[in-house]
């Protein structure tokens, strides 16, 4: 990589990959915003958010999602798997003693279709290299200070193996319904640099 | 190869010329089969155009903060495909 990449601006290094895509015959310019258009259109956090509130409300919805994230994903109507660009989507608890938190060191592998677009401090590099070596000052920048015997658990994305975080239910919720619990949980709860 | 969760596996140390899914943090380190995560290309062999790229199983794997930066208490759980691995005994 020379010298002058990284300080092209990013609309003119995506251009010059996709004309070497192009190039290659890999795709079409067709087929390529088909599938952002497929990825964006309905990307948002608040899928994630109505997962999280199905497993809060259903212990079996929450077992069969740890067991397996893209049948349940698909139980609420999200694919996750599909041909080409799917990943296999693990979902990872928070319990009383443990907390997960999300981050790719490589460059911002995450379930976008659950999660919606990534922010941009998930792509960072302080973020990326930080995570993985001090999450818990990173989280506490986040404003979320853990218990020191909590055990923290960092998961280092990949684009075949995406995670999302389910958050533990907050104490008081007992009364609410499956909306209003969707409503409390955020992106960063999902990426797991929020409590919920 | 099949490694069941638990077993202990250490991240080969090689440093390819090409392109791989190696994290340089974890390579030489020594961690824990935490599940096998499906089967998947081989990114080595896609990244330099090898059609048909090998197919292998990826496993999660954990180490531990301690191991990997000298202190800490977390795990780092990484994927990385069967043939970056060795097992550790």
């Amino acid at each position: 990589m020379g010298a002058g990449h990284a300080e092209q601006p990013a609309a003119v290094r995506v251009r010059h990959l996709e004309e070497r895509v192009l190039a290659a015959g890999l795709a079409s310019d067709g087929e390529m915003d088909a599938v952002l258009a497929r990825l964006y259109a309905h990307a948002s956090p608040l899928n994630g958010a109505r997962i999280v509130a199905r497993a809060w409300s259903d212990p079996g919805y929450a077992a069969r999602l740890l067991a397996d994230g893209n049948a349940a994903a698909a139980e609420l109507g999200f694919d996750t798997a599909h041909a080409g660009s799917g990943y296999r989507l693990k979902a990872v608890a928070n319990t009383p003693g443990a907390h997960n938190m999300i981050v790719c060191t490589l460059c911002s592998c995450y379930p976008v279709s659950l999660l919606g677009p990534s922010p941009s401090w998930y792509k960072s590099l302080p973020y990326r290299s930080r995570a993985v070596r001090e999450p818990r000052a990173v989280l506490a920048e986040f404003g979320l200070d853990l218990p020191p015997d909590t055990q923290i658990v960092v998961w280092d994305a990949s684009a075949e193996n995406r995670f999302l975080v389910l958050p533990a239910r907050p104490a008081g919720t007992d009364g609410l319904a499956e909306k209003e619990l969707a409503a409390l949980v955020t992106r960063n709860g999902l990426i797991g640099t929020a409590a919920v | 190869m099949t490694l069941s969760p638990g077993t202990r596996v250490r991240a080969r140390l090689a440093d390819p010329d090409h392109h791989t899914r190696v994290p340089g943090y974890v390579r030489g380190q020594t961690g824990e089969v935490v599940e096998a995560a499906g089967q998947w290309p081989l990114p080595d062999d896609r990244a330099r155009g090898i059609t048909p790229p090998r197919v292998e199983t990826v496993y999660s794997v954990r180490f531990p903060a301690a191991g990997l930066w000298g202190s800490g208490t977390h795990w780092v759980v990484v994927d990385l495909w069967e043939s970056y691995l060795e097992e550790a005994g």
